[in-house]
């Protein structure tokens, strides 16, 4: 017997796995550069691990003041807690801690877009629908997890910028209406900045609660894509029945390897040669202390330019304050847009009365309403996001800060219907051309049959298919496939 | 008639009893398509190649962890040794191996039969219960009940709200720097803006920090009921944002005729900007009320002290805040 016999008849005497494995291996993955977004957030959730574990062995949840005698001469005699002082540590003296701590940092950056890119990938291809609607809330439900885990972890420093984003969320939890005020309390263990138990459940939340919920989701996640298998783009052989592109060995397998390898080459190049959050420089934190010009990680840039877009807003009734400010920008901005999202499938299926199981997915000018509701939805965030940056655009091309912000408070309900309108054009205007916005008009070519009828001839196959397919609103149309 | 009963009946489970064997290799799951064999030398060549280059750089780290651990080589290694192995698995997953494009038919999922039974299973188990609403409402009530015990215990995460409105400042405490250093009156200039603890308090509390600034008479305008709060034109406000907590620590003060705009004090996280002359009246931003203000006197001594506590609450607004 070879090696590889014995192998497997070992695992299956044992295990009975060869009909899985065969399966597994026989596994067909439709191809499409866009299906890898959510694979780079795999991928950079194992560097996370695998980066945050190295990490948990050094860090020190305490908030006991100590004074600061170590190789950063800057901060000697500082007064500062035991958790800086650990990643400090960490960062300045640990062969290869600042490498782990910079990859981990660019690791939270890099999963969090990539998931971002993949919801948007999911959205416009309609890739939610029937069948996957369920992995859809799973999906939104590991972002909102996502955005938590990486505020808790640049939060775990107790350097000066996680003290003042760590003020702003005790804040916007202060701000929920009726129970804010024990909400705040009990999860920081008293008053901001909070008592010795604050730090040790920031800990927990971030290394164990979070990343345990949010691997159980991965597991739901991917599971229930083997159960259903991928999604397709329409194209020879394609139906909504099967599906259509590399199986798992060797092919995929290799290159999916390749990819996990680049996600991690690239971090650690990142990590090792970019540097993100020296918090030796920003110093440690004091309720007292802040600083200009501080800007969070990306992923919290939309709730800070929410925060900085409301009005002066904060009406009393009956000696109470209802809805204190902070409420709009952070919890009533992020709820809105993850209610819609959530909502998407069955308002579409109620809305279209398209109720059947879809494998197949649609090019974004397929839909066009759903393309242009939601390009409208993203210009909303984006710009609401880009809004937190005013005061760096304030400082680079002194444009008045305040100006700026009394233009976009309008431009942020404006925008978003001129972006609908534009995009609902755009998309009818594609659907009748049929060319491909980056690579132009298709070419199709026609061949004359004896009998004088024209005929389509598709270059790469024999005959060509003509598939049909139903439109946004019910009328069926014929349209021929492009690859 | 029964013997041909039978015998179907044995028939039967002789042909279910062989079949297992009959299909012991099963079609495969997915049907190849097209198919290419891709694998030349050089293909082969440039993995190994890459394999190779990516074991040297694997290595490297090694080697400048030993040296002393720097930083950028330590990325620069271990980066380049996945990126080389990444190019080496894609290309080996391209070039080396066959190349195949196959079709799976999907599983459809729904299968009415199995429904059906699955319903038929789930009610049978219901059979014969006659007070089927008693026991949904006693099983309900029993559940809700577990689930209360069960989240009750959260409760003891966090203290009762009985310090929410405290802070260090009382009739009397005199002002100090970081250091601990008092405050004078004469220390405080026009046109600066001074950062002041409550003498012996903790610094640590949310209220304990407070801004110390003054302004010429002509740009005092307090309200009524605050006329011997600012001895020497010396005011002193919460450094707490009303807003979201961050300290206010960028200050405006108008040193030439043509910025006509009164001094302001800003929040660097929000933007929100408060009127000391106007007892921190919000001139423009989030914040949804003014800051705090903190009555002052001046000791014989000429240290600066509190004249008594906040006009209202420190930090940002709750439901039941103290606002003026």
């Amino acid at each position: 017997m070879s090696r590889a016999q014995r192998f497997v008849s070992w695992n299956e005497q044992r295990f009975g796995s060869a009909k899985g494995v065969r399966w597994l291996l026989r596994y067909v993955f439709p191809d499409h550069w866009s299906f890898l977004l959510g694979e780079v957030a795999l991928y950079a959730f194992i560097v996370l691990v695998i980066t945050g574990i190295f990490l948990a062995l050094f860090y020190q949840p305490s908030d006991t003041h100590m004074i600061y005698h170590g190789s950063y001469t800057l901060l000697d005699g500082q007064q500062i807690s035991e958790a800086y002082h650990s990643v400090l540590n960490l960062s300045l003296t640990v062969p290869a801690g600042l490498l782990m701590r910079q990859t981990h940092h660019w690791a939270a950056d890099v999963f969090l877009a990539a998931i971002v890119l993949h919801v948007m990938r999911v959205f416009f291809t309609g890739a939610f629908r029937k069948p996957r609607d369920v992995n859809w809330f799973v999906g939104l439900t590991m972002l909102m997890l996502a955005i938590f885990e990486g505020f808790a972890g640049y939060s775990l420093g107790d350097d000066l910028m996680s003290g003042m984003g760590l003020a702003i969320a005790y804040s916007v939890a202060m701000s929920v209406p009726l129970i804010g005020a024990q909400l705040a309390h009990l999860l920081w263990d008293g008053s901001f900045p909070g008592g010795s138990d604050f730090l040790p459940r920031l800990e927990i939340a971030h290394a164990l609660l979070i990343p345990a919920a949010l691997a159980g989701l991965i597991s739901v996640h991917l599971a229930l894509i083997m159960r259903q298998h991928h999604s397709q783009f329409p194209g020879r052989g394609r139906k909504e029945s099967n599906v259509v592109g590399t199986p798992m060995w060797p092919g995929y397998a290799l290159r999916s390897i390749g990819l996990l390898l680049a996600v991690a080459g690239i971090l650690f190049l990142l990590g090792g040669l970019v540097q993100i959050n020296p918090i030796w420089q920003w110093g440690p934190y004091e309720p007292y202390l802040s600083t200009n010009g501080a800007q969070p990680d990306w992923y919290i840039g939309w709730l800070i330019g929410a925060l900085r877009l409301m009005p002066n807003f904060e009406p009393t009734i009956a000696g109470h304050t209802p809805i204190p400010n902070p409420f709009w920008g952070g919890v009533a901005f992020p709820g809105v847009v993850f209610t819609i999202l959530f909502f998407w499938p069955a308002a579409e299926r109620r809305f279209s009365g398209d109720r059947r199981r879809h494998d197949l997915l649609d090019r974004p000018r397929d839909k066009p309403q759903r393309t242009a509701l939601g390009a409208a939805l993203l210009s909303w965030v984006v710009l609401i996001f880009a809004v937190g940056a005013a005061d760096r655009v304030s400082f680079r091309l002194n444009i008045s800060y305040a100006a700026q912000i009394h233009v976009w408070r309008v431009g942020v309900w404006v925008v978003p219907v001129v972006v609908y309108l534009l995009s609902l054009s755009a998309a009818r205007a594609l659907q009748r051309s049929g060319a491909h916005p980056l690579r132009g008009s298709p070419r199709v070519r026609l061949r004359r049959r004896p009998s004088g009828e024209f005929e389509l001839v598709d270059a790469g196959s024999p005959s060509p298919e003509i598939h049909e397919r139903s439109g946004g609103h019910g009328e069926r149309r014929c349209e021929r496939t492009t690859e | 008639m029964r013997e041909l009963l039978l015998r179907l009946l044995t028939g039967w489970a002789a042909l279910k009893a062989l079949r297992p064997q009959r299909s012991a290799r099963q079609p495969d799951p997915a049907t190849t398509m097209e198919q290419r064999l891709g694998s030349s030398h050089r293909a082969e060549s440039i993995v190994a190649g890459l394999l190779g280059l990516a074991a040297v750089c694997a290595f490297a780290f090694t080697a400048v962890y030993a040296a002393g651990a720097n930083t950028q080589l330590l990325g620069l290694a271990l980066g380049l040794a996945l990126l080389l192995a990444a190019a080496a698995a894609i290309v080996a997953g391209k070039a080396v191996v066959r190349q195949e494009t196959a079709v799976q038919e999907r599983d459809q999922l729904e299968s009415a039969d199995a429904t059906e039974h699955v319903l038929e299973i789930t009610h049978s188990g219901g059979e014969g219960i006659s007070r089927r609403t008693l026991l949904i409402g006693a099983g309900t009530a029993a559940g809700a009940a577990l689930v209360t015990a069960a989240a009750t215990p959260v409760a003891s995460l966090g203290p009762r709200l009985d310090r929410i409105h405290a802070t260090p400042w009382r009739r009397g405490v005199r002002l100090v720097d970081d250091q601990g250093r008092p405050y004078s009156a004469q220390q405080i200039e026009i046109g600066s803006f001074y950062t002041a603890l409550p003498e012996g308090g903790d610094t640590e509390d949310l209220g304990a920090g407070i801004v110390v600034l003054k302004l010429p008479p002509e740009l005092l305008q307090l309200p009524a009921g605050r006329r011997g709060w600012a001895p020497q034109g010396i005011l002193a406000f919460s450094k707490i944002c009303t807003h979201a907590a961050c300290a206010v620590s960028l200050y405006r003060y108008p040193t030439s005729e043509q910025t006509s705009a009164e001094p302001a004090l800003t929040c660097p996280c929000h933007y929100s900007t408060f009127l000391p002359g106007q007892g921190g009246k919000v001139a423009f931003g989030p914040a949804g009320r003014p800051l705090p203000q903190l009555p002052l006197q001046i000791a014989r001594d000429g240290s600066l002290r509190a004249a008594g506590g906040f006009d209202q609450d420190i930090g940002p607004s709750w439901w039941d805040v103290h606002r003026v």
